[in-house]
C-alpha cells in the first residue's frame, strides 16, 4: 500500500470571504465553516482562532483534528471513513493535509477529564497545540441534551470542520510530499528475512461516555484486537472520542500522526520490519483485559514478531492491560517495551502505576501526570475559565483571581500522550 | 571568595586507628585531613574544607543522639556553606552516622549536605529519601569516583543550580518522580530501547517496576450476627451537589454521610462525582457502586446487626498513596473507634 | 475489610487481602445493564460473599469469587 500525504504548510490562520490557503495563510470563510457543523443538538454554534504565540487559553477542550481530505484513493470531497465518508480502507492514494493547522473542539463541559491549551506561557511548552493554527469550535448543547449524544454532536462537527477545511484548500499546491510505501506483512517479511520484526500494539480506550475510541466509525468496546496497516492509521481510519485525562488523551490529531507508527516507518527495512499496527481496546471487565492482552500476543505470534511496542491509553485501571499485554507477550518470547505516563502523585512520591508485573522491564515514561504547574493568566479565554474547576488536575483552587492557574499536568491537552509524541520523561531524583 | 566546606569522617580515615578507637569522640582538625585532602584537590579554587570533624564510628553508633548534638554545634559554630560526610562505602555504622548527621545538618542548621555509599549500606535504607547520597563502589577502590561526584554533587547544591535526574548526578534516588524534557520523544526512545533489548544488549529502562508491601490479614469476624458493618467507597459517590467538594480526581479528603435514615440511594439523594469511570449507571442507581439498598435488606433480615450510620467516600482515580494510606488510617481508626466489627470497601 | 471491585490485578498490587471481584467498572456492585431484577441479585449475591469473607480466616491474599 502507498499513501503521500500532500503537505500544505500553514503558518497563520484568519478569517476571509472564502476559505483557502494562499501564503501559508489558511483563512477561514466564518459562515460557510459554520454551515458545515450546524446541528440540531447545538442551542449555540461559533468559531474562534487561536494562533501560536497568543495570550489565549481554550478551555474545555475536547478533541483536536488534523484538517485533510482524500485526494485520491477516496473520492475528493471527504476523510474519517466510516464518519465523513464511506466506508473504505483508508491508506492509499494521496491525502491532503493542512500541515500547521488544527480544528479544536470545545463546549461547556460532558464530563471530567477534558482539559485546556495555553498558546503562550509555560503551559504552551506541553502541547503540541500550542503551535498549530488552531480553528476553534465553540458550542453549548440544547437545555437537557443527553451527554451521550451531546458527544457524539460535537465530535462529528469537529469532524466535518476539520475535513471542510481541506476540502476547501484542495487545489493548494503541497509543500511538502511525504510518501509510506509498505507491502504486506508476508511480502515485507519476505524482502527482509534478517530484519527484527516489530508489532505495535496501540492500547485504546473503551470505557465509555468520553472513553470511547472509534476505527472506522464504530466504537470498539466490544471489539477484539485487530491488525491494521500502518497506513490505515496515518489516513483516519482511527477517531477520538475520549479524554481520558487530558495529557494523556490520543486526540484524533495524534493517531493520524502517531509517532510510533512514524518513526518505525523511518526505519522500516533499514533496521528493523515494522509489521503493523495492533489496535487492543481497555476493557472495562477484568476478562476483557485478559482477553484481549492474550489475543494482541496471539497476533504477534502469528506474524512472527520479535519484538513489540506496547503503548497505553490513559492511567488506572489500563495500567493492568499494559501489564497484562507485556507479560503475554514475554511468555510467548516477544520482546517487549512499554511506552506510559505516571501518576506519581503531585509529590512524585507515590508508586507510578496501579498494577506492575516484572516481566515489564522496558519501560518508556512520558512524564508524571500529578506534577503541578503553574500557568500565566491569558489575555483571551475561548470557553469556560472556571471549567477548570470540574477538569481532573484542577479543582475550584486553581484558578487564581489574576487568572493564573495552579494545575496539575494532566490537565493540559496532550502532555503526556503516551504513544510519545512529546520529548517530556520522568525520572527518580 | 572560596565557598567554606566541613568534612565528616571516622576515626580510621581520619588516622586514629581501627576498631580499638571506635568510641573516639567527636573533635575538629583545621583543613582537610585524610580523603579531605583529595576533596580539596577536586573544589580547586571554589571551596575550601575548613575544617573535619573526626567521630568514631561506635561512638556515634552507640551515642546517636549525643553525638548528633555534639557535631551539630561544631558545625553550627563554623557555619559552613556545604557539609561533606564520608564516603561510608558499606561500612554500616559510619553509613548510619553520615547519614544521620547529614539529615541533622540539612533539618536544623539548613546547610546542604552530601554523603557518599553503597546502595547497600544500611544508612542507605535510612536516609535516602532525606539527603542526597553518592552512589560509591564497596571499598575505598571507589574513593576517587566517590569524591568527585560528591564534590561535584555539593557545589551544585550550594550554588543552587538546577539538578538532572539522580542518574545523571551520580546520587542514590529520593524516591520521587520528576518531569524532564528529553532530547529524544518517547516513540524514539522505546524503539531504540526495544531494538537494544532484542540485540541483548544492556539498556536502562525510565521506571523501574515496584515490589509492593503486604499488610497482615485483619481476623475473621466470629459473630456475623451481632456485628457492625461499615460501608466504605473509592467511587466518589456523594449526596446530591457534592456538599464538601470532593474532587473529581486526586483526592486531597474523604467525606462521611449519615446514611441511617436512608433505605436506598437514588439520583435523587446521591450522585457520582468520580472523573475516572462513565458514570452513567451510577448517576442512574448510585447502589451499583455502594449497596445501600441491599445492605438494609440484610441487615432487617438479621444477617448482621448493624449498618453503621456513616458512609466513607473518596476519589480514587489519581490519589496519591501518600493520601490514600492516610485515609484509610484516619477512616480505620474512626470505625474502629465507633465499634465497627467490619467494612466493606466497594472501588470502580 | 473486604473490598469489591473489578480489577482484581490491582486489588493484590495494592495489598487488599479479602478480595471480592466486582462486575464491571463503572459498576462494580451490580448488573444494571441486565435489568433491574438481575442487577439487585447480582449485588445481593457480592454483597453476601463480601460478608462471607469477613467472616473467613485467612493468612495471605485470597479472592472469594464462588459461594
Amino acid at each position: 500500500m502507498r499513501l503521500e500525504l500532500h503537505k500544505v504548510k500553514v503558518r497563520d490562520v484568519r478569517w476571509g470571504d472564502a476559505t483557502k490557503v494562499e501564503g501559508g495563510v489558511l483563512y477561514v470563510d466564518k459562515t460557510s465553516a459554520l454551515e458545515e457543523v450546524k446541528d440540531d443538538a447545538f442551542a449555540k454554534v461559533d468559531l474562534e482562532l487561536a494562533r501560536p504565540g497568543e495570550s489565549t487559553r481554550i478551555i474545555p477542550v475536547k478533541d483536536c483534528i488534523e484538517p485533510r481530505v482524500k485526494l485520491s484513493g477516496g473520492n475528493g470531497k471527504e476523510y474519517f471513513p466510516g464518519f465523513c465518508s464511506p466506508m473504505q480502507r483508508a491508506g492509499s492514494g494521496a491525502t491532503l493535509v493542512l500541515d500547521g493547522a488544527a480544528v479544536v473542539t470545545c463546549g461547556s463541559i460532558v464530563a471530567f477529564q477534558e482539559g485546556f491549551i495555553d498558546m503562550s506561557g509555560e503551559g504552551a511548552r506541553y502541547t503540541h497545540f500550542s503551535k498549530t493554527n488552531n480553528v476553534v469550535l465553540v458550542v453549548e448543547p440544547v437545555e437537557g441534551l443527553d451527554k451521550h449524544k451531546y458527544e457524539a454532536a460535537l465530535r462529528i462537527a469537529g469532524l466535518k470542520l476539520a475535513t471542510y477545511l481541506a476540502r476547501a484548500c484542495k487545489d493548494s499546491k503541497a509543500d511538502e510530499v511525504a510518501t509510506f510505501e509498505k507491502g504486506s506483512t508476508a511480502e515485507e517479511s519476505a524482502k527482509y528475512p534478517d530484519l527484527p520484526k516489530i508489532l505495535y500494539v496501540c492500547m485504546s480506550i473503551a470505557q465509555g461516555l468520553l472513553h470511547d475510541t472509534y476505527v472506522y466509525g464504530e466504537d470498539i468496546k466490544l471489539s477484539f484486537p485487530f491488525l491494521l496497516h500502518p497506513n490505515e492509521v496515518l489516513d483516519g481510519a482511527v477517531v477520538s472520542g475520549n479524554c481520558v485525562s487530558a495529557c494523556d488523551k490520543n486526540t484524533t490529531y495524534h493517531h493520524v500522526n502517531n509517532p510510533v507508527v512514524c518513526d518505525l516507518y523511518e526505519r522500516h527495512g533499514k533496521d528493523l520490519n515494522f509489521l503493523g499496527v495492533a489496535i487492543s481496546p481497555e476493557s472495562t471487565v477484568l476478562a476483557g483485559k485478559v482477553r484481549n492482552a492474550l489475543m494482541s500476543a496471539a497476533i504477534g505470534v502469528e506474524l512472527g514478531a520479535d519484538g513489540v511496542v506496547i503503548t497505553e491509553e490513559g492511567y488506572g485501571n489500563p495500567d493492568t492491560d499494559l501489564c497484562l499485554t507485556a507479560k503475554y507477550f514475554e511468555e510467548a518470547d516477544i520482546k517487549t517495551v512499554v511506552i506510559s505516563d505516571e501518576a506519581a502523585g503531585t509529590d512524585g512520591k507515590s508508586q507510578s502505576l496501579a498494577d506492575a508485573t516484572p516481566e515489564m522491564n522496558a519501560f518508556v515514561s512520558t512524564g508524571n501526570v500529578n506534577e503541578m504547574i503553574v500557568v500565566p493568566p491569558m489575555e483571551k479565554i475561548i470557553g469556560e475559565a472556571e471549567a477548570i474547576a470540574l477538569l481532573s488536575g484542577g479543582s475550584a483552587e486553581s484558578l487564581r483571581e489574576d487568572g493564573s492557574m495552579y494545575v496539575e499536568l494532566q490537565s493540559v491537552i496532550g502532555s503526556t500522550v503516551e504513544i510519545g509524541y512529546g520529548n517530556v520523561g520522568c525520572e527518580w531524583v | 571568595m572560596a565557598y567554606r566546606v566541613v568534612h565528616y569522617i571516622n576515626q580510621f580515615y581520619g588516622g586514629k586507628g581501627g576498631e580499638e578507637v571506635a568510641d573516639f569522640k567527636p573533635s575538629l582538625e583545621q583543613g582537610p585531613v585524610g580523603p579531605g585532602s583529595e576533596l580539596q584537590k577536586l573544589f580547586g579554587d571554589e571551596a575550601r574544607v575548613t575544617g573535619t570533624i573526626i567521630c568514631g564510628d561506635g561512638y556515634y553508633a552507640e551515642h546517636i543522639e549525643k553525638a548528633r548534638a555534639e557535631c551539630l554545634k561544631i558545625v553550627e559554630e563554623l557555619k559552613p556553606d556545604l557539609f561533606i560526610a564520608g564516603p561510608a562505602f558499606n561500612a554500616g555504622r559510619y553509613g548510619v552516622a553520615c547519614g544521620d548527621i547529614c539529615a541533622a545538618v540539612v533539618e536544623r542548621l539548613g546547610i546542604p549536605s552530601v554523603t557518599g555509599m553503597f546502595p547497600e549500606n544500611p544508612g542507605v535504607e535510612l536516609y535516602s529519601k532525606q539527603i542526597f547520597i553518592v552512589k560509591t563502589a564497596d571499598s575505598a577502590m571507589g574513593m576517587r569516583e566517590a569524591l568527585t561526584s560528591m564534590a561535584r554533587l555539593g557545589l551544585k547544591l550550594l550554588k543552587r543550580e538546577p539538578l538532572g535526574s539522580a542518574f545523571e548526578e551520580g546520587y542514590i534516588h529520593r524516591g520521587i518522580r520528576k518531569n524532564f524534557f528529553k532530547e529524544k520523544r518517547g516513540s524514539l526512545r522505546a524503539i531504540d530501547m526495544l531494538l537494544q533489548k532484542i540485540a541483548g544488549q544492556e539498556f536502562r529502562t525510565e521506571y523501574e517496576m515496584p515490589v509492593f508491601k503486604k499488610i497482615p490479614p485483619a481476623p475473621p469476624i466470629k459473630d456475623l450476627k451481632h456485628a457492625t458493618i461499615a460501608l466504605v467507597t473509592s467511587g466518589g459517590i456523594v449526596p446530591r451537589g457534592n456538599p464538601d467538594r470532593l474532587r473529581v480526581s486526586s483526592a486531597e479528603s474523604y467525606a462521611k454521610y449519615d446514611i441511617s435514615g436512608l433505605d436506598d440511594l437514588t439520583p435523587e439523594n446521591f450522585e457520582s462525582i468520580h472523573g475516572g469511570y462513565d458514570r452513567m449507571w451510577a448517576n442512574v442507581d448510585p447502589d451499583v457502586v455502594v449497596p445501600l439498598d441491599v445492605m438494609r435488606e440484610l441487615e432487617r433480615e438479621g444477617v448482621f446487626n448493624k449498618l453503621h450510620p456513616y458512609l466513607y467516600t473518596t476519589t480514587g482515580t489519581g490519589t496519591s498513596v501518600a493520601n490514600a494510606e492516610r485515609f484509610g488510617r484516619e477512616i480505620g481508626h474512626e470505625l474502629k473507634e465507633a465499634g465497627v466489627d467490619g467494612v466493606i470497601l466497594t472501588s470502580t | 475489610m473486604a473490598q469489591i471491585a473489578t480489577i482484581v490485578p490491582i486489588m493484590l498490587t495494592v495489598g487488599a487481602n479479602r478480595i471480592v471481584p466486582g462486575v464491571a467498572i463503572p459498576h462494580p456492585v451490580g448488573n444494571p445493564e441486565a435489568g433491574p431484577e438481575e442487577d439487585k441479585k447480582v449485588r445481593r449475591k457480592l454483597v453476601l460473599r463480601a460478608l462471607k469473607a469477613l467472616q473467613t480466616e485467612i493468612f495471605e491474599q485470597t479472592i472469594f469469587d464462588s459461594d
